[in-house]
């Protein structure tokens, strides 16, 4: 019981990252673009919010640097796929790549540079009940703005206009521009969210979840994160699941590990991806459904009809 | 500036196709006692605080002490890449070539072929030609001097071992760690979780995390980022660098760190090529010749401890004390080494079982 409440802490820094970007990319792909770049959009937020901290001192400043740190990367991404009409596919890789790059550029004089972490924030009351106060109540701004993200992207799709058209011009630009939407701009606005939410997962990492800037130091994240969106059927509660699901059973096999179950590591290290594909696939099973929540018109260059 | 070099790397080998060998030939020849270049190759980045990172503090040592040129390449992968980037390096005029990751083993042999007149040093590896030497260092001798300390530290009498992947070089690591806590406290157990990563900041610090909450107050790792000591600093317990000193990101927490030096080595060969004594050679050197040392500790680690510390690495670089010699046993009964044996270092080159006290082995 004593390991419990920490265990589930520590499922919540690692699901956080994971949860962020995966949303943000759910945004980008219901209107209908797939950027594979997320990696290298982590990278950059993570290292600009890194160096933001480390020049002024300002945990707000870091957040914000990252944040502004995936969406500049996903500026260059936008004008090239939805101006020059780029492939989708090919332009994500590059950003993926050109991010590690430029990251580790940006970030040579910050190697070996310590940080704390960004501060708790305790909800005055709330943070006493015993249990749940620990557990949900006495993390950085950053868990509180993901949960608060998960909620606003859901309502957002599902119950707001502005999510109705947007999920139109992903189902199908050629309509949504018949009526008069402008799709390019809506995908542009779409992409620069989902780089904004990729920059925060990168400063949660570099600022919160292992305070230091290292080369490369999201480790495959931004890949997992797209992979929860398509396994989450684009639907952000699913990804939410998907998340927890998968850094809650990452931390449980290291959790197994240590009490010594007899279980090949490298068995116990499939788990996490194991066990959030079947959980996934088994909530979505029906074929009809993906088809609905699917974006049409994902990957697919616009050629406006003139 | 090293993707400079490289273009023009790649350029001077075309113009080198074009204008002929044979002028190429003699001009690597003539410059055997002079070295102009030495390149290196890095399979992570120079910044993972880790690995590479040591190996790049030597090449800057090497840069400074002897003043030759070098050059390197960061990020390569282990595979056909690695041989498109040998040989970019050997065309170009490096007079040798360390190539410092295991899979560049025959990249590195099959470029050597092809580029007699260079020189190549694999770390790591054991395939050599004439022009290919090998090196590697004893990491287990300061593992045992860091079992030694966590021994002598740990309250709960567990300590935690952050792994990699089983291969022989890491189970060596965690056996000789974990013979010595257990000569300092023979009910000591090293309780190992796997992280299947060499490098994954995130998941090093929830496996830190893991084991911190499981009650343990000593942690070490093979595993290269420092968000384990991290870890440790932040909920209070006790830890070991790896690689490089990490005392940065874990003030008090950091008892003391095995550092990988290899400048020593890099200055050794370059000046035996300068004066034409350069043979090919296997080595395998450890705290004795400086190839691995000792970080200086920590301000939680106190004097009879240091002591203590003191005398094994002391007793281990002179050979008075070897971190495998019995008696212990494997845990599971298969092996057992008796008192006055010590393990060759053919069976230390490929270990695959685990000491007693070591739990999660497999």
């Amino acid at each position: 019981m004593e390991i419990l409440i920490p265990a589930i802490l520590t499922v919540i820094t690692a699901a956080t990252p994971l949860l962020y970007a995966a949303l943000g990319e759910l945004v980008a792909e219901k209107s209908g673009v797939l950027n594979l770049g997320v990696e290298g959009m982590i990278l950059l937020g993570a290292v600009c919010g890194f160096a933001a901290v480390y020049l002024t001192g300002s945990a707000a400043a870091g957040i914000f640097a990252g944040l502004a740190g995936g969406m500049a990367l996903s500026v260059v991404f936008g004008v090239l796929v939805l101006g020059f009409q780029a492939s989708q596919v090919a332009t994500g890789l590059a950003l993926t790549i050109f991010g590690i790059g430029l990251s580790a550029l940006l970030g040579q004089e910050l190697v070996g540079v310590a940080y704390q972490g960004l501060p708790k924030i305790s909800l005055p009351l709330l943070s006493k009940i015993p249990a749940l106060g620990p557990l949900l109540f006495r993390h950085d701004f950053l868990v509180y703005g993901s949960f608060a993200m998960a909620f606003a992207v859901y309502w957002f799709l599902a119950r707001s206009r502005a999510g109705l058209v947007l999920r139109a011009v992903g189902d199908s630009h050629d309509a949504a521009h018949a009526m008069g939407y402008p799709v390019v701009r809506i995908r542009f606005a779409a992409v620069l969210f989902g780089g904004g939410m990729a920059g925060l997962a990168g400063a949660y990492l570099s600022l919160a979840y292992s305070p230091l800037w290292i080369e490369n130091m999201s480790a495959g994240r931004g890949w997992i994160a797209l992979a929860l969106v398509v396994f989450a059927t684009w639907r952000p509660w699913r990804v939410f699941i998907g998340a927890y699901l998968f850094g809650g059973i990452t931390i449980l096999q290291l959790h197994a590990q240590v009490l010594g179950v007899g279980v090949p590591a490298q068995v116990m290290s499939m788990l996490p991806y194991l066990a959030t594909i079947a959980v996934l696939v088994l909530i979505s099973r029906d074929r009809n459904k993906i088809k609905l929540n699917a974006p049409a018109c994902i990957g697919k260059p616009f050629h406006p009809a003139a | 500036m090293k993707h400079q070099n490289l273009f023009r790397a790649a350029a001077q080998a075309a113009v080198g196709a074009v204008v002929g060998l044979s002028l190429g030939l003699t001009a690597i020849s003539a410059s055997a006692a002079e070295v102009d270049n030495v390149g290196f190759v890095y399979v992570g980045p120079v910044g993972d605080h880790g690995w590479t990172y040591a190996h790049d503090v030597a090449r800057k040592k090497l840069e400074r002490e002897l003043g030759v040129k070098t050059t390197y390449v960061e990020n390569v992968p282990e595979g056909a890449d690695a041989e498109r980037v040998i040989r970019q390096l050997a065309a170009s005029g490096s007079d040798i070539i360390f190539t410092t990751s295991f899979g560049y083993m025959d990249p590195t042999l099959k470029i050597a072929k092809q580029f007699p007149d260079v020189r190549f040093e694999h770390a790591t590896g054991y395939k050599r030609a004439y022009n290919v030497s090998t090196y590697s260092a004893r990491f287990y001798e300061g593992r045992a001097v860091l079992g030694t300390i966590a021994g002598m530290m740990s309250k709960s009498g567990k300590a935690g071992y952050i792994a990699s992947f089983p291969i022989p070089e890491v189970v060596r690591g965690i056996n000789a760690f974990t013979l010595a806590m257990r000569k300092v406290n023979p009910n000591a157990e090293v309780r190992v979780i796997w992280v299947n990563s060499w490098f994954d900041p995130g998941k090093e610090g929830d496996a830190a995390k893991a084991l911190i909450d499981q009650g343990i107050d000593v942690i070490t790792q093979h595993t290269d980022s420092p968000a384990p000591l991290q870890v440790a600093q932040e909920r209070g317990v006790y830890a070991f660098g790896q690689a490089s000193d990490m005392r940065t990101f874990a003030p008090d927490a950091q008892l003391t760190a095995v550092v990988n030096n290899w400048g020593d080595y890099y200055v050794e060969r370059v000046k035996a090529l300068q004066n034409d004594s350069w043979r090919s050679q296997d080595t395998w050197d450890g705290i004795g010749p400086g190839m691995v040392r000792i970080a200086p500790y920590g301000d939680a680690v106190p004097a009879k401890v240091r002591a203590v510390a003191d005398v094994i690495a002391q007793n281990i670089a002179n050979g008075a004390v070897h971190p495998f010699a019995g008696p212990f046993k494997s845990g599971d009964g298969k092996h057992s080494v008796k008192r006055g044996e010590v393990l060759d270092d053919e069976t230390l080159l490929g270990m695959n079982w685990y000491v007693e006290g070591v739990q999660g082995g497999q």
